[in-house]
C-alpha cells in the first residue's frame, strides 16, 4: 500500500487508438492513465483527473461500430478497439453581465443569450454530456424563464463543452446553466437571515469580547475546554 | 463491480449492521487519540522525511520530495531577462486561479486596482473546484466564532496561529453571506435558512453545503466573476520565479507559456501568490485526491525570496479515499458521507473507529486496521475498510444519499457499485498540506514586503491538522483578505530597480551548503509518462 506505482499484475491488455495510433494499454486504465501511460505528457486535457473541472472532454468510437461517445478521460476506463480523440479546449461564447444590475425577469436570459431560441430540439447535447444531464431540457427551461428548474438540471455541469460543440444553433450551455444558476440563488431563492444577522453582529462587534477571551485563555484551559465540549447531536 | 470474494465479505458487514446502528462506537479520549496518532499517523514516520539545508528552515524537517525541490536548481539558473519593457505591468499580480486567486481578483478589483491572474493551467483547475463536503461558518443561532474557534484550535492540535484562525471564524458568516449574494447555490430549507451538516471534529452543525459539489459551485461562480470584472487571466502560464527590486520589495513574476516555453515578464506592485497544494508529490508514496498542478510550487517561489515555511511536515490524509475500483483509485469521498451517518467497518464487520473523530485520527485508524491488525480487505491496489453507506439508508433513506452526495452516488453506478445497497472500500489518501508559508494577519509574509499569500499555500491558519469546511472557507476569508490588502499596499508602492539576485544567492547557499543536483523547481507538472499511474 502507500505507493502511487503499485506493481499489479496485469492480466489484460487493450488495444487503443489515440489520433488513429495504436497502442497496448492495462486495460484497467482511463483513457488519461493509458495516454499517460502511453507516453503522452499532458498539458492541456487534463484537470483535477477527478471528474470534477472538464478539463478531459473526450470523444471515441469502437473499431467496426458506428455509434459516437462522449466522456471525461480521467472517468472512462479503455476498452478494446477505441479510437480516442480528445477535446482539451472548445471556444465557448462567453457574454458579461452585471450581477446586481440584471434581474430574473423574462427579458434577461434572451438579451444574454438570445442563440438558445435557436435551439432545434436535435437533442445532441443531452446525447453527447459526458455527466449524463438532460442538457436541452435545462435549455428549455431556460427558453421559458423556468430559472430553478434550469438551475437544478443543469448543476452537475462540469463545463466540459463537448455539447457546444455538437451543437447546431451554437449555443454554449454551460454558461447558460451558470447565469440561471447566479439568477435563482441570488433572486429567486429567500436570503438566509441567520447568516446576515450573524455578519452584522460580529461587525457590530458582538463577539469581540468572547473571541479575545478564548484567545488569551492558557493553552491548559482551552484544551480542558475541548475535551469536555458537548456535542450537538 | 465487486469480485464474488468481495461480496462474500460484504455479508459480514450486513450482519452487523442492525447491531451498530443502535450502538455507535465511542469517542476516543485525548490521550488515545495521541497515542494512535504517534504510532500510526504517516507524519510520525522515521522515514520520508529529510532535512532542509538552506534558507529560514534551515534544520527542520520536511517530506523528502519537498526537501528534493527546495534543494533544486532554478528553472531560470544562468537566464538574463529584459526588464525595460516587461509583457504585463499591474498593481497586483495573483499568481493561481483556484478559489482563492478567484476571490482576491474580486475585492482587488472592486478596491480600484489594476490587476491580473497568471495561472499554470486553466482558470478553476485547482483542489477549491474539488472540494465536496462543504464550508464551515459559525451563523446558527447555537453556534459561535468562539465555539468555531475552538473546535479548529483542537482539531489543529492547537498549533493554529491564533491571529490567522481568529480572521477565519469571525469573517465566515460574511464569506457565506458574500458568496450567497453572489448566487451561490447552498442547500437551504425552504425560508432560505441554510442546512448545516455535523462533521469530523465539530461540536455544532456547521457545514454548508451544495450538495457534494460545494467547491465546484462556489469556484465557477468566483469565476464567473472575475470574468465579469474584465480581469485578465493570462492562462496555461506558470511562475518560475518571483521577482524582486532592488529595495528588497516582491515586484512581480518572471512566467512561462506552458504550452510553448515562452518567458513572459510580468511587473506588478504586489504579488499574490494562491498556488494551492502538493498532493501531486506524492509524499510517502501516497495517491491523492488532488488536481494536476498541486505541485507546490508556490512553497519554492516563496521561499527563495526569504518567507518561511510552517508546519511544512504535516500532511492531511484523507480518511476515505477510494481503495477500490483501481479506476478511481485515491480519489476522495466526502467526510459528508461520514456526516449523514456512514460508519467504517474492518473485514469482520466491527466499526472500530468513531466516524466523525478528526481527520487525523480517522486516518489512523485505517493504517492500523489494515496495517497491525490485519483486518482490511485486499484490493489490487493494498487494502481498504468498508464504508458502510447503507446505514445511511437505514438511518435517513436513500434520499439523503439521492440529495446530500449525489456526486458521490454517481461516481460508483459509473463502476457498478450502488452505494445505497453496497459498502465502499476505503484507504487513506493525500488530501492537503496543513502547513505552508508562515504569513502575518495581514495576509503579507514578515520576511519580504509586498508578497501575500492565501489559501492552501498558506501555512498557520490549520495547526498541524484542518477540519473539513475549514479549507473551503480559508480560500474565500483569506483570498478576499488578501486581495483587498494588496490593492491597498499597491496604492503607496513605487517599484525600484527589478532584479533576480536572490535567485543567485538562493544558488549560491545551495552551493555553500555542498548541494549539488540537476534537478530543477518548481516541479509545474508531476511526470506519469510511461508509468502505471493511476488517477
Amino acid at each position: 500500500m502507500d505507493t502511487a506505482n503499485v506493481n499489479v499484475k496485469l492480466s489484460e491488455f487493450a488495444k487503443v487508438f489515440f489520433d488513429g495510433k495504436p497502442y497496448d494499454v492495462p486495460a484497467e486504465l482511463t483513457i488519461m492513465t493509458a495516454m499517460e501511460y502511453a507516453g503522452y505528457r499532458l498539458v492541456r486535457g487534463c484537470g483535477c483527473r477527478h471528474g470534477f473541472c472538464g478539463a478531459c472532454a473526450t470523444i471515441y468510437r469502437i473499431e467496426g461500430k458506428s455509434p459516437v461517445h462522449f466522456a471525461l478521460a480521467c472517468q472512462q476506463k479503455v476498452e478494446d478497439g477505441m479510437y480516442v480523440a480528445t477535446l482539451p479546449f472548445f471556444p465557448l461564447d462567453r457574454r458579461t453581465y452585471d450581477m446586481e444590475e440584471i434581474t430574473p425577469d423574462n427579458q434577461t436570459m434572451m438579451q444574454i443569450f438570445p442563440e438558445i431560441f435557436g435551439c432545434v430540439a436535435c437533442n445532441s447535447c443531452t446525447k453527447s454530456c459526458s455527466k449524463g444531464l438532460n442538457t436541452m431540457q435545462y435549455i428549455a427551461y431556460a427558453k421559458r424563464n423556468d430559472l430553478k428548474k434550469c438551475a437544478e438540471t443543469s448543476f452537475d455541469c462540469v463545463s466540459c463543452g463537448i455539447c457546444s460543440a455538437r451543437c447546431p444553433a451554437n449555443i454554449s450551455h454551460s454558461l447558460v446553466g451558470l447565469l440561471a444558476r447566479r439568477l435563482s440563488a441570488k433572486y429567486l431563492t429567500p436570503k438566509s437571515a441567520h447568516t446576515h444577522m450573524r455578519t452584522k453582529d460580529i461587525a457590530d462587534g458582538k463577539f469581540d469580547d468572547e473571541i479575545n477571551k478564548i484567545m488569551r485563555m492558557p493553552m491548559d484551559d482551552i484544551k480542558k475546554l475541548y475535551d469536555t465540549r458537548e456535542i450537538e447531536k | 463491480m465487486y469480485s464474488s470474494q468481495m461480496l462474500d465479505f460484504i455479508k459480514t458487514v450486513e450482519a452487523t449492521r442492525e447491531d451498530r446502528f443502535k450502538n455507535e462506537p465511542r469517542r476516543l479520549d485525548a490521550n488515545e487519540k495521541q497515542a494512535l496518532l504517534k504510532e500510526f499517523h504517516p507524519d510520525h514516520r522515521d522515514s520520508g522525511f529529510g532535512t532542509i539545508e538552506v534558507g529560514n528552515n534551515k534544520g527542520e524537517k520536511a517530506p523528502v520530495e519537498l526537501v528534493e525541490l527546495l534543494h533544486a536548481n532554478s528553472r531560470i539558473k544562468g537566464i538574463k531577462f529584459d526588464f525595460d519593457s516587461p509583457k504585463y505591468d499591474v498593481d497586483v499580480l495573483i499568481i493561481g486561479g483556484g478559489g482563492a486567486g478567484a476571490s482576491a481578483a474580486i475585492e482587488a478589483k472592486k478596491a480600484g486596482a489594476n490587476v491580473m491572474i497568471a495561472t499554470k493551467l486553466r482558470m478553476g483547475d485547482a483542489n477549491s473546484t474539488m472540494a465536496e463536503g462543504g464550508i464551515q461558518a459559525a451563523d446558527n443561532e447555537n453556534d459561535s466564532p468562539q465555539q468555531h474557534y475552538l473546535d479548529s484550535m483542537g482539531g489543529g492540535h492547537y498549533a493554529n496561529k491564533p491571529e490567522l484562525l481568529k480572521r477565519l471564524v469571525m469573517d465566515g458568516p460574511d464569506a457565506i453571506h458574500w458568496l450567497e449574494n453572489l448566487g451561490v447555490m447552498f442547500d437551504k430549507k425552504t425560508d432560505g435558512s441554510m442546512v448545516t451538516f455535523p462533521g469530523g471534529g465539530l461540536s455544532r452543525n456547521r457545514l454548508h453545503a451544495c450538495a457534494d459539489y460545494t467547491g465546484l459551485e462556489i469556484t465557477r461562480v468566483l469565476i464567473n466573476e472575475v470574468r465579469n470584472l474584465d480581469v485578465p487571466i493570462v492562462d496555461f502560464t506558470a511562475a518560475l520565479e518571483l521577482i524582486m527590486d532592488d529595495k528588497g520589495k516582491v515586484a512581480g513574476a518572471v512566467l512561462m507559456n506552458m504550452l510553448t516555453g515562452e518567458y513572459v515578464i510580468a511587473k506588478a506592485k504586489t504579488v499574490i501568490v494562491a498556488t494551492g497544494g502538493a498532493g501531486r508529490l506524492h509524499y510517502h508514496g501516497f495517491p491523492t485526491t488532488n488536481h494536476y498542478g498541486a505541485t507546490a510550487d508556490g512553497l519554492i517561489l516563496a521561499y527563495r525570496v526569504g518567507a518561511s515555511l510552517l508546519y511544512q511536515d504535516t500532511i492531511q490524509y484523507h480518511p476515505t479515499g477510494v481503495a477500490y475500483p483501481t479506476q478511481l483509485f485515491g480519489a476522495l469521498v466526502t467526510e459528508k458521507v461520514r456526516s449523514i451517518g456512514a460508519q467504517l467497518v474492518n473485514i469482520e464487520g466491527e466499526a472500530f473507529v468513531h466516524p466523525l473523530e478528526t481527520r487525523d485520527v480517522v486516518s489512523s485508524a485505517i493504517i492500523r486496521e489494515c496495517g497491525q491488525r490485519k483486518k482490511g480487505i485486499t484490493t489490487p491496489d493494498g487494502a481498504g475498510v468498508w464504508l458502510d453507506t447503507p446505514l445511511i439508508v437505514k438511518k435517513s433513506g436513500a434520499s439523503m444519499i439521492e440529495k446530500s452526495i449525489p456526486g458521490i452516488l454517481k461516481m460508483f453506478l459509473n463502476y457498478g457499485i450502488d452505494i445505497r445497497k453496497l459498502p465502499i472500500l476505503m484507504y487513506p489518501t493525500f488530501h492537503y498540506q496543513n502547513g505552508g508559508i508562515d504569513i502575518e494577519k495581514g495576509g503579507h509574509t514578515k520576511e519580504v514586503q509586498n508578497l501575500f499569500m492565501a489559501g492552501e499555500v498558506v501555512g498557520g491558519i490549520h495547526g498541524r491538522n484542518r477540519l473539513l469546511g475549514n479549507s473551503m472557507l480559508d480560500v474565500v476569508v483569506f483570498g478576499r483578505h488578501a486581495g483587498k490588502a494588496a490593492a491597498e499596499a499597491a496604492k503607496t508602492t513605487t517599484i525600484g530597480k527589478l532584479t533576480l539576485n536572490h535567485v543567485d544567492e538562493y544558488t549560491r547557499k545551495l552551493k555553500d551548503a555542498g548541494i549539488d543536483n540537476d534537478k530543477t523547481s518548481p516541479l509545474l507538472l508531476p511526470n506519469y509518462v510511461r508509468k502505471l499511474h493511476k488517477a
